[in-house]
C-alpha cells in the first residue's frame, strides 16, 4: 500500500495531469473573447483548488490536535505538511494569475478582494511555517502552531466567497452550467491529475515530518538547529 | 484565629483581580505607555517628513496613518505585555491560581485595549497639530471606532504575544504573525476614522463598525477558547 502511493500515485497523477493540459491547451477550443490566453485556467484553477484543498486539511487536522486528550506527532506532521504543500501551491496559483491578469487587466497585479485576501492568506501561512521553525520543544509547537492555524483558517472562507461577495475585477466561479463543455472535460481531468499529484506530494512530505518529530523526540541533539547543547558545546573545565 | 478559607473565585473576578494587578504595574512605571506613546508620535511625524509637508495630503489620509502608528505601537506593547510573567517564571504562579485560565487571556487582552484606547486619545490632539485634521462626526463616533479598533488589535494580539513571548525570535514573529491576520481590521478602522474626520455623507459608517464588531467576535472568541492550550505546559 505504501509502495503504492510513494510511485504509482505520482506516475498517475503525472499521466492524468498531462492530458488533462493536452486537453486544454491543444484540444479545447480558445475562448471567444481572451482567445488563446485563457487556457492558463486550466494550470491556474486547479493549483488554487488544491491550495485550498491543502489549507482547509491543515486546518481539520490543528483542531483535531487540539480536540485529542493525547494527540501524537502524525497529526502535527499532516498539519505541516499541508501548509507547506498548500502555500507553494497558492504562490504557484498566484503566480499563473498574475500572468493571466497582465494581457487580460492589463496589470500584474490589482487591489481587488480575491487577490488581496490570498494574498494575506499565503502570508499567514508563511508566519505559521516561521513559527513552526522558531520554537524548539515539539509539543509546544504543535500547540501553538495548532492554535495559530486556527485563527488563520478564519481567512479561508473569505478567500473563497470574496468573488461572491464583492463582485469586483475577478470574476465569479463559474460552473459547468456556464462553461462549454469542451472546456469542463479538460479542467476536470486536469484537477483530477494535480489532485493525485498533491495527494502522493503530501504523503512525500508527512513522511520526512513525521520521521523528522521522532528525530526530535528521541534524540533532541540529533537535529541541526535544534538548540539543543551538543556534546561539543560543552564548555571545558579548567 | 480560625484559618480563613480560600473563597471560590469566577471568571469576572480573577479577570479583574488579574486586571488590576497589570495595571497597578504599569501606573507604577509608566514604562509601556510612555514609550509607546513617543513611538506612535515619532511614526506620526515620519509620515508627514516621508509624505513631503503637504497638509491636504496628510488629512486626507490621517485615519490611515493613525491606525498604522497604533498597530506599530500595538506590537511593542504586546511584546511586552507578557514580560513580567515570563521573568522569573511567574506564569507558573499565576497558572497555579485557583482561578481560570481563560481570566488571563481577558485580562491581557483589555489592559493591552485600555492601553491602546489612552494612547490613540492621545495621539489625536497631536494629530490636530500636525496633519490639522478635524472631528466632523463628533466624539461618540470617534470613541467607539477607537475602542472598536483597540478590541480587535487586541484580541488576536494577546494570544500572538503569549505565543511569540516564549519562542525564539520573538520581535520578529508577533509582526508576523499579527500584521496579516488584522488586515481586515485595520482596513475598516482606518476607513471608520476617515469617515469620521471627513464627514459621512453616504452613511457608511455604520458598515464599517459592523465588520469591525464582527471581527472582534469572532477573535475574542477564538481567543478566549484556544488561550488556555497555549499556556498549558
Amino acid at each position: 500500500m505504501n509502495k503504492l502511493i510513494k510511485w504509482g500515485l505520482p506516475v498517475v497523477g503525472l499521466v492524468v495531469l498531462g492530458i488533462g493540459w493536452y486537453l486544454g491547451l491543444a484540444w479545447a477550443p480558445p475562448d471567444r473573447e481572451m482567445g488563446d490566453v485563457q487556457r492558463i485556467m486550466y494550470v491556474h484553477v486547479p493549483l488554487q483548488w488544491m491550495a485550498m484543498l491543502a489549507m482547509f486539511l491543515n486546518f481539520v487536522m490543528a483542531v483535531t490536535h487540539l480536540l485529542k486528550s493525547k494527540p501524537g506527532w502524525k497529526l502535527d506532521s499532516m498539519a505541516e505538511s499541508a501548509a507547506e504543500v498548500g502555500l507553494v501551491l497558492g504562490t504557484l496559483g498566484m503566480v499563473t494569475g498574475a500572468i493571466w491578469g497582465r494581457p487580460t487587466w492589463g496589470v500584474y497585479w490589482s487591489w481587488d478582494p480575491r487577490l488581496t485576501s490570498e494574498a494575506i492568506m499565503l502570508v499567514t501561512y508563511t508566519g505559521y511555517l516561521v513559527l513552526r521553525r522558531f520554537v524548539e520543544d515539539p509539543d509546544k509547537r504543535a500547540t501553538w502552531s495548532a492554535v495559530v492555524a486556527i485563527l488563520g483558517a478564519i481567512n479561508l472562507p473569505i478567500v473563497w466567497f470574496s468573488v461572491r461577495w464583492w463582485r469586483s475585477l475577478h470574476q465569479v466561479q463559474s460552473s459547468p452550467k456556464t462553461v462549454d463543455p469542451q472546456m469542463v472535460l479538460p479542467l476536470r481531468v486536469s484537477a483530477i491529475g494535480l489532485l493525485l499529484l498533491t495527494i502522493a506530494w503530501l504523503f512525500h512530505r508527512y513522511r520526512i515530518a513525521l520521521a523528522e518529530r521522532r528525530a526530535e523526540v528521541a534524540l533532541p541533539e540529533a537535529l541541526p538547529g535544534s538548540g539543543a547543547p551538543s556534546v561539543h558545546d560543552t564548555p571545558k573545565v579548567a | 484565629m480560625k484559618p480563613s478559607r480560600p473563597r471560590p473565585i469566577g471568571l469576572i473576578g480573577a479577570t479583574l483581580a488579574l486586571l488590576r494587578k497589570d495595571l497597578l504595574i504599569e501606573w507604577r512605571t509608566r514604562a509601556r505607555l510612555n514609550a509607546i506613546v513617543f513611538f506612535a508620535m515619532a511614526t506620526l511625524l515620519m509620515f508627514s517628513f516621508a509624505l513631503g509637508p503637504d497638509t491636504r495630503l496628510l488629512e486626507k489620509n490621517a485615519g490611515g496613518y493613525f491606525w498604522l502608528a497604533v498597530l506599530f505601537a500595538s506590537v511593542l506593547s504586546l511584546g511586552e505585555s507578557f514580560r513580567v510573567e515570563s521573568e522569573n517564571n511567574c506564569m507558573d504562579g499565576v497558572r497555579l491560581a485557583p482561578a481560570d485560565p481563560r481570566a488571563i487571556y481577558l485580562s491581557k487582552a483589555l489592559g493591552n485595549t485600555l492601553l491602546l484606547v489612552a494612547l490613540g486619545t492621545l495621539l489625536l490632539p497631536v494629530m490636530v497639530a500636525l496633519y490639522g485634521v478635524r472631528v466632523a462626526t463628533g466624539f461618540v463616533d470617534l470613541g467607539t471606532v477607537l475602542l472598536l479598533g483597540s478590541l480587535a488589535l487586541s484580541a488576536p494580539g494577546t494570544v500572538y504575544a503569549a505565543i511569540s513571548s516564549n519562542a525564539r525570535a520573538r520581535d520578529v514573529l508577533l509582526p508576523l504573525l499579527l500584521f496579516p491576520l488584522v488586515i481586515p481590521a485595520l482596513l475598516s478602522a482606518a476607513k471608520a476614522t476617515t469617515l469620521v474626520l471627513q464627514g459621512d455623507p453616504m452613511n457608511q459608517l455604520g458598515s464599517w463598525l459592523g465588520l469591525l464588531l464582527g471581527f472582534n467576535l469572532i477573535y475574542w472568541g477564538v481567543g478566549f477558547m484556544l488561550f488556555p492550550r497555549i499556556i498549558e505546559d
